[in-house]
This record gives structure tokens, C-alpha cells and sequence, in this order.
């Protein structure tokens, strides 16, 4: 015990003593950039790798939300320690943000599952910058299962992939047919297709077209299988949990998982490295200045920043 | 880098109404906040679990089924107990001006009654809440 930190020590032995508010703190710190949440992940850090993390991505409406009810209802009563992290989307206008998982987590079977809701703050993907450390953190404290979700917006799937050990994308026939899917760039990331609602017209054609097209995938590559669900009935969700415990025995046993999370620690460097240039970046008044005045003079924006990276680097940008 | 202020919207008991708590969260989210609604029927116990979980700064309880009375002071019992008493706990609904009054001498920061201005309900929280890292 240091003086000069209590706080950071209270956390640490709040979270070793396994109180859920530790956790929740520990967290919160990481969201507002607290000088002190890398070292509450360094604390964590040596306990990670024992929860399995499943993504669950899909446009808005596809019944993400209903079938991460049922799912995590599923696991709780099974016994497992199950956490659920889900990322809404901040609103770029006010900065603010509705978060409204909750409003769906309403069976007696998930009151002891733990639900932190995050606001995406900005992060250009669908998991904001903090999520990764977050999902460390729940990891760390002992949950076994920690479901991601995201809303499948843009790059939002590409980042739950690198976040996740199974990826899951859920999708309905209202959300379009299977050509949307590939345009959306869902296709490459998913591990396990959900076709949810599956009581609605459409869903065997959906069904059918995906199963299609992944036929077409190059040979040798895992092929993902189709699932059907009614979340809200909970209907397909034990086949769901079996297709998911079917991956993860796979990616042991094929080596892919321990590929995978080393690609995923790149990825987060990466991330981080862009995330922290950036905030350097556009913290230096000389360097804003420079563009500014550049831009101004009639510079094309693209010289301008070619000319910034080769500042930066001593060498040629691009463009 | 910011601290948001986070707020949980809550309804508790049985009580189907929420309207005025949506028009509240969407206000707040427009000021800036980070709202997280609980939806319908929930437990004292299952709000508080969730303002743990979610680390909220503030709780904003919507009643209007009349038992204002018996739930309300039993959130305050649990926050206290679970070490939470440094949230910020607002309520509104209907709630008559001897219970509000009373409900804030126990520990409500503030009772809302109807007709109040959003806006009134987002300065109070950003001028009381807790400024935080």
C-alpha cells in the first residue's frame, strides 16, 4: 500500500475480493482515460484468457439484444458465470447516448448475469476503445462466459471479430437478403450465422441463400454454419450454445485460437497506437497550426497530410 | 480525457408507464450523458445491481403507481447498504408534495414533479453530480 494511490489500491483489493463494484469502477476508468487503468489492467492481466468471448453482431433490429437474453439466461442457469458487455453507439452530435440492452435482460434466469453497457465514445468500429480492456478486466475477475455485442454498423464487425474467440452475426429477413450480408462485410467475419426470427416469412430463403454463398467460399476454409432462432421464445438457443461450445473445441483443438488471439493483441496495439498518435497529434498547437495555415495558403488536404506524415517520419507519406 | 455522467433510468414496481422516463433519458442523452434504461417492473434489488454494474454517477426513479412510498425508500436502504450512497438519486412521477417532501429529507436529492422542463432535470444533475477523473 502506497499514500500517493489509495484509490487504485482499494480498486485492486476490491476487484481481487471479487466485488462487483470494483469491477464496475475498474471499468469506468478505462471509459474516462484515468491515469491509473493501465495499471488496474496490468493488475488483471496474468488472470486473463480463462472466459470465452463471443461477439454477437447484426444490423439494428435483427434481435441481438432478445437472443443475448436468452443466451446468457441460458449459461447462467447452467451455472456458468456469465457477463455481457454491450456497445451502443454514441451520438456524435451530443456526444451522449441511450443505452438500452437492458430493457430486453428481463428473465428471472439473468439477474445474476453482469451487464455493463458502453457508449462506443467516438471509437470508429462498433466496440469502443475501452471495450477491450473492459472485456480483459470481466475476463480476469473470473466470468467463463462474456458475450460482446455490438450493433453491426460499418466497421463494426471487423472489430468484434478481432475482439471475440467466436464470432457470431445475426441476422433476420427483414434485414435483406443475403447480398446485403456480403456487402456489409459480414461474410468473412462470422463464425456461426444466426437466422433469427426465424418464424417470419423469408427465413428459409435467407437461410437457404446463406448457406449458398458459403458454399462458394474458398475450400479448406471453416465453413460457418446457419442456425435458426425465435429468441424471444427461446427457441434454437441450447443449439445456439452447442454450435458455440462445437467452435470453441474446434479452435482448440485446430490451434486457431491461440492464432487468433495473437492477431487480436496486434490488433489492440495497432488500435491504441493510432488512438494515442492521434489525441499527440492534434494536442500539438504548432503542428494544427501548420495545417491550418497550409490549407489556407490553398493547399490540397491531401499534400497537407502527406506532408505532416513525412514530417512525422522523415519520410514519404503517400498521396 | 472526459468523465460522462452516467445515469440509470429506472422503473420500478409494477407500474406500465413509461413514456415520461423515455422523454427524460432522451433529454439527458441530448445534453451529453450517457443513459442507460432499465425498462419496466423492476426490483429495488434488480436497479441497484444495475446502477452497480453500470457505475452510474445518478438514478432517475419514474413512479407513478402510487407505492412511491414503499420502493423508493427501500432503493435508498440498498444503495446504502452496497456502498453506493455517493450516487445521485432523483425521482418524479406522481408523487404528492408530502411524500416528495419527505422523500428528500431521507435522501432523494430532488422529487420532480410533472410539467417539469427537462432542461431543469439535466442542470440539476450536471450542477450536483459528483465531478469525477
Amino acid at each position: 500500500m502506497t499514500a500517493e494511490r489509495p484509490d487504485l489500491d482499494a480498486l485492486m483489493e476490491g476487484f481481487d475480493a471479487g466485488r462487483i463494484g470494483a469491477l464496475a469502477r475498474a471499468i469506468s476508468w478505462f471509459e474516462n482515460g484515468h491515469a491509473q487503468a493501465g495499471e488496474v489492467h496490468a493488475h488483471a492481466w496474468p488472470r486473463i484468457g480463462k472466459a470465452w468471448r463471443t461477439g454477437v453482431t447484426g444490423p439494428p433490429g435483427a434481435g441481438k439484444s432478445t437472443l443475448v437474453n436468452a443466451l446468457t439466461g441460458h449459461w447462467q442457469q447452467l451455472g456458468r458465470r456469465t457477463a455481457l458487455l454491450a456497445v451502443d453507439p454514441s451520438s456524435p452530435l451530443s456526444g451522449g447516448a441511450l443505452l438500452g440492452d437492458r430493457v430486453r435482460m428481463d428473465r428471472e434466469e439473468v439477474e445474476k448475469v453482469f451487464v455493463r453497457s458502453m457508449a462506443s465514445r467516438g471509437s470508429l468500429g462498433g466496440l469502443s476503445i475501452a471495450a477491450g480492456a473492459a472485456a480483459d478486466l470481466i475476463d480476469a475477475f473470473g466470468f467463463e462466459e462474456l458475450v460482446l455485442e455490438t450493433v453491426g454498423v460499418g466497421q463494426a464487425e471487423v472489430d468484434i471479430a478481432s475482439a471475440a474467440d467466436t464470432t457470431i452475426v445475426v441476422l433476420t429477413p427483414a434485414s435483406g437478403d443475403g447480398v446485403q450480408a456480403m456487402k456489409a462485410g459480414l461474410m468473412e467475419v462470422a463464425d456461426l450465422f444466426v437466422v433469427n426470427k426465424a418464424d417470419t416469412a423469408g427465413a428459409p430463403l435467407l437461410q437457404n441463400e446463406l448457406e449458398g454463398m458459403l458454399e462458394l467460399r474458398a475450400a479448406g476454409a471453416a465453413q460457418p454454419r446457419v442456425l435458426t432462432t425465435i429468441a424471444l421464445r427461446g427457441e434454437g438457443i441450447a443449439e445456439l450454445a452447442a454450435a458455440i461450445e462445437q467452435h470453441r473445441a474446434a479452435s482448440l483443438a485446430d490451434g486457431s485460437l491461440a492464432r487468433r488471439r495473437k492477431e487480436r493483441a496486434l490488433a489492440r496495439v495497432k488500435r491504441l497506437v493510432v488512438e494515442g498518435l492521434r489525441t499527440q497529434l492534434w494536442a500539438d498547437e504548432p503542428t494544427r497550426a501548420r495545417a491550418e495555415a497550409a490549407l489556407l495558403g490553398g493547399a490540397r488536404p491531401d499534400a497537407v497530410a502527406a506532408e505532416l506524415v513525412r514530417q512525422l517520419f522523415g519520410r514519404r507519406g503517400g498521396a | 480525457m472526459s468523465g460522462r455522467i452516467r445515469v440509470l433510468v429506472g422503473k420500478p414496481g409494477l407500474d406500465g408507464h413509461d413514456r415520461g422516463a423515455k422523454v427524460v433519458a432522451a433529454a439527458l442523452r441530448d445534453r451529453g450523458m450517457e443513459v442507460i434504461y432499465t425498462g419496466l417492473h423492476r426490483t429495488p434489488e434488480q436497479i441497484v445491481d444495475a446502477a452497480e454494474q453500470e457505475d452510474v454517477d445518478v438514478i432517475g426513479l419514474s413512479i407513478l403507481s402510487g407505492s412511491h412510498m414503499e420502493l423508493l425508500p427501500r432503493i435508498l436502504d440498498l444503495l446504502e447498504t452496497r456502498g453506493l450512497a455517493h450516487v445521485l438519486l432523483v425521482g418524479g412521477g406522481i408523487i404528492p408534495p408530502d411524500d416528495a417532501a419527505a422523500l428528500e429529507t431521507a435522501g432523494f436529492a430532488r422529487i420532480f414533479g410533472p410539467g417539469t422542463p427537462t432542461n431543469e432535470i439535466a442542470e440539476f444533475i450536471e450542477s450536483h453530480v459528483r465531478t469525477r477523473a
